[in-house]
């Protein structure tokens, strides 16, 4: 299916072709990253500004290396380092950033719905890198093409994600992106973390993780948030980690043999996952990581390369 | 931007079945005339049917000669020079499984036009490796060309329009082996 959007904000606007486009556009770049001249030209003379409200190691650096690896001219804007502590507004530096002409700009927000604030005030392209609870759409993608790596398709899979899904943007996106592909979700967590209707988005509740884990091809690990304990979400670490960690042992027992174990990262050690399930051959955490870069690779040449000026196009 | 591609009817077939395999096996022994035998080469083509082109070049290789040569497949879609003009560009990736440095390799492409395409095939194969050579096989070369590039080895050479497009079309991806010359339909 042919790519014409000019931005990439949610999984929830796309539909399941375009979805599948991205997937394939990033699995034939992945030979990119054993070559030994990592460089296509396909961005030559385009520019990307990573805006980021946020800090944000692994995301940042995955689609500056995406854009390098293209060609294009990619530039840092970290927030705290600029004019936003002089007191300037989000939309007004912006457009501050538009005025020197990038392609492509890639934002990461705390406020839901900041990417799409600036695509409708911007005319470049814009890419949600993550906005406060809403979606994380990349994520999303980097996980779906490591499962199809794995598992060879989507129809019929059953995953569960596990963790803080009020909070978290991945659970969102990933709910989205995978119910259109025909993928059965359960999502599983503390009450107080599950929030109230999510039975709407199409996904099954589990309060267990014994029951969440078994039978799914996939157990999905949520980062936990300190925070959440200074807001009184959860009694204390120990305890979340005493009924909802993932330790070798709950695996083995409840899990399939064959499940695939991912965490967005970055991983609580001893918290959500214990260390040997981290490190076991289950874990396909690091494979993320770099299928990251090939996601990032595909939506940033989809969105760059696809824009047309009118009137030019060739037969 | 996406556009309806024109609808277009047949105006002459060029190679029937027969013809276009007779073609296929001078080329092969001309590839192993130019370079004293089989020795050192491989076999690149540019997706989708010089890929298929290329196989068939190696399968008669493989059958005059008795050797085996390695077949890559080149996505060229990353070093077009008018991605901008063209709009939602498909990748089907690259997929070269051997190591090109110091070897000859023959680039396979079924039909040479204005030569761009090639230009983008040199460039991306460079980046892959040092061949010690490239040679070009091309199955119609229709003429047209806006860059200095020329073919080593020719299956037909075919003097065109612009306006008409010259289809290879090939058993693995429309069915039948034949080459023809079609026009748009509100000619």
């Amino acid at each position: 299916m042919a790519w014409t959007r000019k931005d990439l904000l949610a999984m929830r606007d796309l539909e399941p072709g375009e979805i599948l486009t991205l997937v394939d556009t990033a699995a034939s770049l992945e030979e990119i990253a054993s070559r030994d001249i990592k460089k296509v030209p396909a961005l030559r003379g385009k520019t990307i500004v990573n805006l980021f409200y946020e800090p944000s190691t692994r995301t940042r650096t995955s689609f500056e290396i995406a854009g390098k690896w293209l060609s294009a001219d990619v530039i840092n804007f970290t927030a705290s380092a600029s004019s936003t502590t002089k007191g300037e507004t989000f939309v007004d530096t912006a457009k501050n950033i538009e005025a020197m002409s990038p392609d492509v700009v890639v934002v990461r927000h705390s406020a839901s719905g900041a990417a799409e604030l600036l695509a409708r005030e911007l005319d470049c392209s814009i890419v949600n890198a993550g906005d406060g609870a809403h979606e994380h759409p990349t994520q999303a993608l980097l996980d779906l093409l490591t499962i199809r790596e794995k598992k060879r398709h989507f129809e019929g899979l059953q995953v569960a994600i596990v963790g803080d899904i009020t909070h978290s943007r991945v659970a969102r996106s990933n709910i989205h992106a995978m119910r259109k592909l025909g993928v059965t979700v359960t999502v599983a967590g503390p009450p107080t973390l599950i929030p109230p209707f999510i039975g709407e988005l199409g996904v099954k509740v589990a309060y267990r993780l014994e029951e969440a884990i078994r039978d799914v091809d996939v157990i999905m690990m949520l980062r936990l948030q300190h925070e959440r304990m200074a807001a009184g979400l959860i009694p204390s670490v120990r305890e979340y980690s005493r009924y909802w960690g993932l330790s070798l042992d709950k695996l083995q027992k409840h899990a399939r043999p064959d499940v695939l174990i991912m965490h967005p990262g970055p991983v609580n050690r001893g918290v959500e996952l214990s260390p040997e399930v981290a490190d076991s051959h289950y874990s396909v955490i690091l494979d993320q990581v770099s299928k990251g870069v090939a996601v990032r690779m595909a939506v940033l040449f989809l969105l760059a390369g696809s824009r047309s000026s009118e009137g030019q196009v060739r037969a | 931007m996406n556009r309806p591609a024109p609808r277009r009817r047949e105006k002459a077939q060029v190679l029937d079945e027969a013809a276009l395999d007779r073609a296929l096996t001078r080329i092969a022994h001309e590839i192993l005339e130019k370079n004293s035998g089989a020795s050192n080469l491989a076999f690149v083509g540019i997706r989708t049917r010089g890929v298929t082109l290329a196989h068939r070049l190696a399968a008669k290789i493989e059958k005059i000669d008795g050797t085996s040569l390695p077949v890559g497949a080149l996505d060229i879609t990353l070093y077009r020079d008018d991605l901008d003009m063209r709009g939602a560009p498909v990748v089907r990736g690259t997929d070269i499984p051997f190591s090109i440095k110091d070897k000859t390799v023959v680039l396979v492409d079924d039909v040479l036009y204005t030569g761009r395409t090639i230009r983008a095939a040199l460039d991306a194969l460079i980046d892959l490796g040092r061949p010690r050579m490239i040679q070009l096989a091309i199955f119609i070369d229709r003429g047209h060309r806006e860059l200095p590039i020329r073919p080593d080895y020719v299956g037909k050479n075919l003097p065109t329009s612009r306006r008409e497009v010259v289809a290879v079309r090939m058993k693995e991806h429309d069915g039948e082996d034949r080459v023809v010359i079609e026009e748009p339909e509100d000619a």
